[in-house]
């Protein structure tokens, strides 16, 4: 991409593509030679104000990229353990570093200083990192580090409804018995197994998912590729289906994961598809062609559309007519689509459907279908985070060949996989245990928004997944990104709770709020509750 | 349902879409020869009863001399070291849900200690410098990220891993420049040869940012003299770089005064600017025989680099049941002090047997003192002195002798005739009849020549 240089006059063309090009050692000697060659009158200052508004950029840019990270200092608000942050400016200001530290352009290599002595400098990927400052999802996942409420041990402590953990499910209670065993025999686990997951756990999960689907679809093992975590799936797909500088779009509110996952060491772009609250943030069609276009217009190649189903953070289900829909759009304009399913086992809501875009793309020709990837995490509907397993199901063999290789860096270890084989691949337990896990999400999901309501708070209609999108636009002290940061800081040193502000989730409206309810049990909600009361009503006699 | 209205042609609607640049290149190097040969033994491997005549690994580093030792630890049953606590389901719970990128302090700790053993206890390990990944591999390609952009090189000595090509190079776009080593010096890294490397590097307007070597090397299976590594660490202080070492063999060196690691180097350092471009990789899949579990680790002495290495490592996580498994067995000691020294012993007894049974067949291996290989020269075999020879020869081992060897090509080896020959993860009947393979195909050479 072309930064814009101030230094752009209008007196010679020679000198606007001089400027346009960023600082290369070639335009530091075309500009001024130019306007010898051409020999005008007025030449000698044609050549010189352009070049001396060039060489004072540069100096102005040099001496501001010592205070960045590549230059090896460590900036003093890069310590992310200081006490009062401001989340608005850590927010916003590491996202301005975070683009000015992508180490993608010439021009910055030959800009930064060469070090002749002092401290060793770091990436750009790295700088991002350290200068970027924490956003509320990490300010608030410390503290509850830092105080975590206990019922009977630290009744006062902070409540995390931020990260999406299902704690209540108790696998022993719900007696999996000869389910899992406990013997492992060392000789069968401790050799190279294949990176990207042993067959018989392939079958166990591609079983397992079926189940989420209530059988509408037959999971095939050998397109599975098994690997340590969601996010290193979602990672695994976007460097095999995006070269740096391209981009996703991503209707939004979307996970606040994908910002790392996704752009941090791909190099490939997020372009965020506002949704709204008149819509029900469901998708506009319309909207996201025009995103696509406009990506399009500055010269950005949109390699996909990332969807999630259900939702995060709203817990919606896609119905059939959206997916077919987004493969239309896919189909037209030749691109990806990753499917996100990986609450796909927790739809508490008894009228909800879940549609998987596997099943939609079962009757669609080959071509089509080698378009559409699904993400699927283990982790999350067994309640098994430490487990660290998760799975990209692909129609692509090529994707799928590119994957298992790259599972080499992130591979599911070989005690765990046995012990999943021998954990779900009886029937029994595994359809149990996902009935429990649904009727306790939908108990609970229900005490919560009644409670709520009482409140005078509305949410959004969830029917899958860990989490309530909550309304609390009418407790704000403005409409706005701060007034949203605000409240957040309330209801985190008032109240004691942990929830993720939907700036995290690049919700384009201020004052919603992503709840996570798998943590709770029904006696918690009014601990909850109580605390929401205290600070709303701290925000009324405030406004 | 579409918009036609917005379609425009111009689009590649060429109907199949397209993959990413990282997707289809071969910088994976599965094609390479190192990966056929193991392609080879998958289709017909060696079992003594089954398949006698198939082909014998001697490709892959696996450690499974100490097996034995790592099963009766286990199957004592120790209550600490068994998948569930024996007081009930919330050792069981607790384990589930620990999903923190720090890492389980006791595994960490365990690790800290057990580094430390290994070294004798010249250096101190920080268990919160220390940092898990999901293996070395991924160790290796984090701190890649993090200490190079892409387009920038690491300077690599030869003969090297060639995972390296993949790990270090595949989805970072960093460069690896060879620091190019030869049987003269018995391939030590020398003064002459770093500063050659660098400067071919800055000929070609490449950006050096660090030095990775791998000590005990792979595939040479000798360790680094000391006065080497204070010289690279000079240089690395000289050019403002990073060093990284890769110590996946520590434990495996057959007399434990013959390794110095980079940390006691280190240790006696106070100037945080040195330090600071310091980094160790290490893991337990050769030194422990599992590689199976995925455990890495990256310990840094650079703060910036332990915060970010942290986050990163979200992509590549050790499962908490791997980490609550393997804390109480690294942190008893008399079970680390006796593995380790019982390892070491059979490995050295193992090197023996190989190079004494080479050498009976005129066969020279590199003075070695570490590792689960040896780098063996059949220079003298090459029909030309050419990497086409020794692909040939590699070739003739493989279908004749039908024993999957590495050739140095693949270890980016500036001489040609060198291959590395793994003998630790086999038994020790089947390794005598891997030599005795070797005896009559030499014996077979023989005979053709005198006629």
């Amino acid at each position: 991409m072309t930064r814009t240089e101030p230094n752009r006059s209008s007196k010679s063309d020679s000198e606007n593509s001089g400027g346009g090009g960023g600082g290369t050692t070639a335009m530091r000697v075309i500009v001024p030679l130019q306007g010898v060659v051409q020999g005008r009158g007025g030449l000698f200052l044609g050549s010189v104000i352009p070049c001396a508004f060039f060489y004072f950029l540069q100096f102005y840019l040099k001496r501001n990229r010592k205070n960045e990270p590549d230059s090896g200092e460590p900036s003093p608000d890069s310590d992310p353990s200081s006490g009062s942050p401001d989340p608005t400016r850590s927010q916003s200001v590491g996202n301005l570093t975070e683009l000015a530290s992508l180490p993608r352009s010439l021009s910055r290599i030959l800009l930064s200083p060469r070090l002749s002595g002092g401290a060793v400098s770091v990436s750009g990927r790295a700088g991002c990192v350290i200068k970027g400052g924490d956003s509320p999802y990490h300010v608030g996942q410390k503290r509850v580090e830092e105080d975590p409420y206990d019922e009977s041990g630290n009744p006062d402590g902070v409540i995390e409804l931020g990260s999406a953990h299902n704690t209540k499910m108790d696998w022993v209670s719900e007696d999996p018995g000869e389910a899992i065993s406990d013997g492992l025999c060392m000789s069968g686990i401790a050799s190279y197994e294949p990176c990207h997951g042993l067959i018989e756990l392939k079958t166990a999960v591609a079983g397992f998912m079926s189940e989420a689907t209530k059988n509408s679809v037959s999971f095939d093992p050998t397109q599975l590729v098994l690997t340590s975590g969601a996010a290193s799936a979602i990672e695994i797909l976007s460097f095999c289906l995006a070269d740096s500088g391209n981009a996703f779009l991503v209707p939004t509110p979307c996970s606040p994961g994908y910002d790392r996952d996704v752009k941090w060491r791909t190099g490939v772009d997020l372009i965020h598809v506002p949704c709204r609250s008149a819509d029900n943030f469901n998708i506009s069609m319309l909207v996201l062609d025009r995103a696509f276009y406009q990506a399009k217009k500055r010269g950005v190649r949109i390699r996909g559309v990332i969807i999630s189903n259900p939702w995060n953070p709203t817990g919606t289900l896609l119905s059939r007519e959206n997916l077919y829909a987004l493969l239309d759009f896919a189909r037209e304009r030749n691109i990806h689509i990753i499917s996100n399913e990986v609450f796909a086992g927790s739809v508490h809501d008894e009228g909800g459907e879940f549609v998987s875009m596997a099943e939609v793309v079962d009757t669609e020709e080959n071509v089509d279908r080698e378009r559409v990837h699904i993400i699927y995490d283990l982790s999350k509907d067994l309640s098994f985070p430490g487990l660290r397993t998760a799975a990209i199901y692909s129609f692509n063999e090529s994707v799928l060949s590119a994957s298992r290789k790259l599972t080499t860096l992130s591979p599911v270890s070989s005690p765990t996989q046995h012990l999943l084989i021998s954990a779900i691949s009886s029937p029994k337990f595994v359809q149990r245990f996902v009935k429990t896990n649904r009727e306790r999400l939908m108990r609970v999901y229900a005490e919560l928004v009644k409670a709520l309501k009482e409140l005078g708070i509305e949410c959004t209609r969830s029917s899958g997944g860990f989490f309530c999108w909550v309304d609390m636009r009418g407790f704000m002290s403005s409409y706005s990104e701060k007034g949203e940061i605000e409240l957040w800081n309330k209801l985190l040193n008032i109240g004691k709770i942990n929830v993720i502000p939907g700036s995290c989730c690049h919700c384009i409206e201020p004052g919603w709020f992503r709840l996570c309810f798998s943590n709770l049990s029904e006696r918690d909600v009014p601990v909850v509750m109580n605390r929401i009361r205290k600070v709303c009503e701290t925000c009324k006699s405030q406004n | 349902m579409g918009l036609p209205l917005m379609i425009n042609n111009d689009d590649n609607n060429n109907n199949k879409v397209e993959l990413s640049r990282v997707a289809v290149s071969d910088t994976h190097g599965e094609d390479s020869p190192y990966f056929a040969g193991w392609k080879a033994y998958d289709e017909n491997p060696y079992d003594e009863s089954h398949n006698p005549s198939g082909v014998i690994q001697m490709g892959l580093a696996e450690n499974q001399v100490s097996f034995d030792l790592l099963e009766s630890y286990l199957e004592k049953k120790n209550p600490e070291g068994s998948l569930w606590e024996s007081k009930g389901s919330c050792g069981f719970r607790e384990n589930a849900l620990f999903q923190d990128y720090h890492g389980l302090k006791t595994f960490r700790q365990a690790m800290a200690s057990f580094m430390e053993k290994i070294r004798g206890g010249k250096a101190r390990f920080d268990p919160d410098r220390i940092v898990l990944t999901a293996g070395a591999t991924a160790a290796n390609e984090l701190l890649t990220f993090i200490l190079a952009n892409p387009n920038d090189a690491l300077l690599v000595p030869t003969p090297y891993y060639p995972g390296f090509d993949r790990d270090l190079r595949w989805r970072t776009g960093v460069r690896i420049v060879p620091i190019h080593c030869d049987s003269s010096n018995h391939f030590q890294i020398t003064p002459e040869a770093l500063e050659t490397a660098y400067e071919t590097a800055r000929d070609a307007n490449i950006r050096v940012r660090g030095v990775l070597i791998t000590n005990p090397s792979n595939p040479l299976g000798a360790t680094v003299q000391k006065k080497a590594l204070e010289d690279l660490l000079d240089f690395c202080v000289r050019k403002n770089i990073h060093l990284v070492s890769d110590e996946i063999y520590s434990g495996s060196v057959f007399h434990a005064s013959e390794f110095t690691s980079v940390a006691e180097i280190v240790e006696n350092i106070d100037d945080v600017s040195v330090k600071e471009r310091v980094h160790i990789v290490y893991s337990l899949s050769k030194d422990l025989g599992l590689p199976g579990f995925r455990v890495g680790t990256i310990y840094s002495y650079n703060d910036n680099v332990v915060r970010t290495a942290r986050r990163m490592s979200s992509f590549t996580l050790v499962s908490s049941q791997t980490q609550h498994m393997l804390a109480s067995m690294l942190s008893d000691e008399e079970f680390t002090e006796k593995y380790i020294r019982i390892n070491r012993e059979r490995l050295r007894r193992r090197y023996e047997t190989i190079v004494e049974g080479l050498k009976k067949e005129g066969i020279e291996c590199l003075k070695g003192n570490a590792g689960l290989f040896c780098w063996m020269n059949l220079g003298f075999l090459l029909n030309t002195n050419t990497k086409e020879g020794e692909l040939e020869l590699w070739d003739v081992i493989l279908k004749e002798l039908k024993l999957n060897i590495s050739p140095g090509s693949s270890c980016h080896c500036s001489e040609f005739g060198w291959f590395r020959v793994c003998f630790a993860n086999m038994s020790e009947k089947t390794l005598k009849i891997a030599l005795k393979r070797i005896h009559e195909f030499m014996d077979r050479r023989r005979k053709v020549l005198n006629c």
